[in-house]
């Protein structure tokens, strides 16, 4: 339709890191076929993974970028530089320089023009200039252990101004993830940056959008009552989005899975907490008034969104080291598994006596519902649990965490030591341990945030 | 499904609604989002913050918050600090606390017995 000609188009390939590396060339292609202006985004950075990535690039100073990240581009980055579609990611994580110049080797590597790529910069706080900064944001939460990464949640704007300056791949670290639709819709359309209504609009588009299968069926399904078919094959969303921000979410064709106003209100809801003040760097948006509608099969509008204005604040996230994580799984099966279960966890309960709270788990009865602390463990059976201890096929599960790795080590050891200590036909003892990364949260001014991107051609 | 009177039925509130998890820091949300409009006064009826709490009483959230979000037939639940810390800090195997839409979905709930043709999943 000649209406449709100018509107964006926002596909989105990646919804954390970890998620598939196959979902870009379908979305790609629809996006090429459409005729119209399109972005491609991958969001792939969540709050445990850009700590992660500080402590790669420690032990290798060219890494701390996403580790999938020649997985995600290889099979689409011709066609994206060559159908002028922008790539926009958060992949960049630790080293988005590093991210560059790993791209600018993939295209080289693919016989490809060399991309213009910006790369954002201003979103770590982690250097010793931004110390007091911290210091005096968080008081006495500062942590007293050593900061492993400080990031700043920076907004759309800069991403903006990098596509208006030519980049055909736009690399961030940590940015608000709605912020990676939002960039590309103001560099198209040139909303002012106090247009509440249509940034909040174009935000909530973005957060239909960042976690990507999970608008499409995705993190959905429950047979017999939300059936999908194709979860194997799910396509992932292409956002349509309007001068006035309104946005349609479809899928490529021939892919799997399903859009519908179910799936689209489980993500508009996903992670949000008061629906009229969800707030990003750019705007506070309001979906009180939102209203879901299926236009056809596999695509759904939403309008009725509202804006405010943005914060004064950004919301910045540091990870400091933290200990040690250790656990430890051993399994029973057949008669009297559960009771089997029981009396090896009382054991290690009482072998790890003084290293702080044991938490137990007996997979096959009861787990992840249950607290730390066991309260539901010990409580009467819920629901239609059944209270006769006798479940066949039960994991034993147990973990702790201690400052100190030695201290840890011993759930390990005490685990493993079940083999010819504990109870009769437990085999399939695996154990792990893992640095402990803590995270607290603070707010900066926004101007001590210099929010700066710079172009690597 | 047991009969509560002679026009009320008591189920699960997942033959009333479907649900997703999600969570910051030590905060967990909780969408109820109808199967069908006729459903949704008695979603506001019956999913009070008192009866989550008292579903989630294990957990021992800090606060319960209902947000109704009548023009998409929604509401949000906050519980706070029912996440043993949330990702960074606790034991759990989920401790995203993904599940535990599910926990809520397995609420009881009492519903008049003229609205079980709008239920979700297989006829009774």
């Amino acid at each position: 339709m000649a209406n449709n000609a100018n509107k964006l188009l926002v596909g989105c390939a990646a919804g954390f890191s970890g998620d598939r590396t196959d979902a870009a060339l379908p979305v790609v292609q629809a996006l090429i076929a459409s005729g119209q202006p399109a972005v491609l985004i991958f969001e792939t950075l969540a709050e445990r993974t850009l700590a992660l990535a500080q402590l790669a690039r420690r032990t290798n100073p060219d890494a701390g970028y996403e580790p999938l990240l020649v997985y995600l581009l290889r099979p689409v980055l011709a066609q994206c530089l060559a159908h002028g579609v922008r790539i926009v990611s958060n992949f960049g994580a630790a080293n988005p320089h590093g991210a560059a110049r790993r791209i600018h080797a993939l295209a080289a590597e693919l016989g490809l023009a060399r991309p213009r790529i910006a790369v954002l910069q201003g979103d770590d706080l982690s250097g010793p200039e931004h110390r007091a900064l911290l210091q005096g944001a968080l008081g006495d939460d500062m942590p007293t252990e050593p900061i492993v990464s400080a990031n700043a949640y920076i907004g759309a704007q800069a991403i903006a101004d990098a596509l208006r300056a030519g980049a055909d791949i736009v690399v961030c670290g940590r940015v608000a993830d709605p912020s990676l639709v939002l960039g590309p819709v103001l560099a198209h359309y040139g909303w002012a940056l106090d247009d509440w209504d249509r940034l909040a609009r174009a935000t909530m588009a973005g957060h239909l959008l960042e976690c990507g299968a999970q608008v499409t069926g995705g993190y959905f399904a429950d047979p017999g009552y939300k059936d999908v078919a194709g979860l194997a094959h799910l396509g992932y969303p292409i956002a349509e989005i309007d001068a006035d921000g309104h946005c349609t979410i479809t899928k490529p064709p021939g892919t799997g899975g399903c859009i519908t106003e179910r799936t689209v209100k489980e993500q508009l809801l996903y992670e949000l907490h008061d629906p009229a003040a969800y707030l990003t760097p750019d705007v506070v948006a309001d979906i009180t008034t939102a209203r879901v509608t299926t236009v056809e099969a596999d695509a759904v509008r939403l309008e009725g969104v509202l804006g405010h204005a943005r914060p004064a604040t950004l919301k910045v996230n540091v990870c400091f080291e933290s200990g040690w994580f250790a656990e430890g799984e051993i399994s029973y099966a057949g008669p009297r598994a559960e009771a089997r279960a029981r009396l090896a966890g009382e054991v290690l309960r009482e072998r790890l006596h003084g290293l702080g709270p044991l938490r137990i788990d007996l997979i096959g009865v009861t787990s992840i519902f249950g607290d730390d602390t066991s309260r539901w463990l010990d409580a009467p059976a819920h629901g239609n649990d059944d209270a006769r201890n006798d479940a066949r096929d039960v994991r034993l599960r147990v973990a702790l965490q201690h400052r100190d790795h030695a201290s840890a080590q011993r759930l390990v050891r005490e685990v493993t030591a079940l083999y010819t200590c504990g109870p009769a036909g437990g085999g399939g003892v695996r154990t792990a341990m893992r640095p402990r990364l803590g995270t607290v949260s603070c707010l900066v001014p926004r101007d001590a945030v210099a929010v700066r991107f710079e172009m690597v051609d | 499904m047991t009969t509560a009177s002679a026009s009320t039925i008591t189920v699960p509130l997942y033959r009333l609604a479907h649900s997703r998890t999600g969570d910051k820091g030590n905060r967990s949300n909780i969408s109820v989002i109808a199967w069908h409009p006729a459903l949704w006064d008695v979603l506001v009826d019956q999913v009070t913050e008192a009866a989550v709490a008292q579903q989630f009483a294990q957990r021992r959230p800090r606060q319960v918050t209902r947000y109704l979000l009548p023009q998409l037939q929604a509401m949000n639940i906050v519980l706070d600090d029912v996440l043993d810390g949330g990702v960074n800090d606790s034991l759990n195997l989920d401790s995203h606390g993904k599940a535990l839409s599910y926990l809520l979905l397995d609420m009881p709930v009492t519903v008049p017995a003229h609205l079980a043709p709008h239920f979700g999943g297989p006829a009774a």
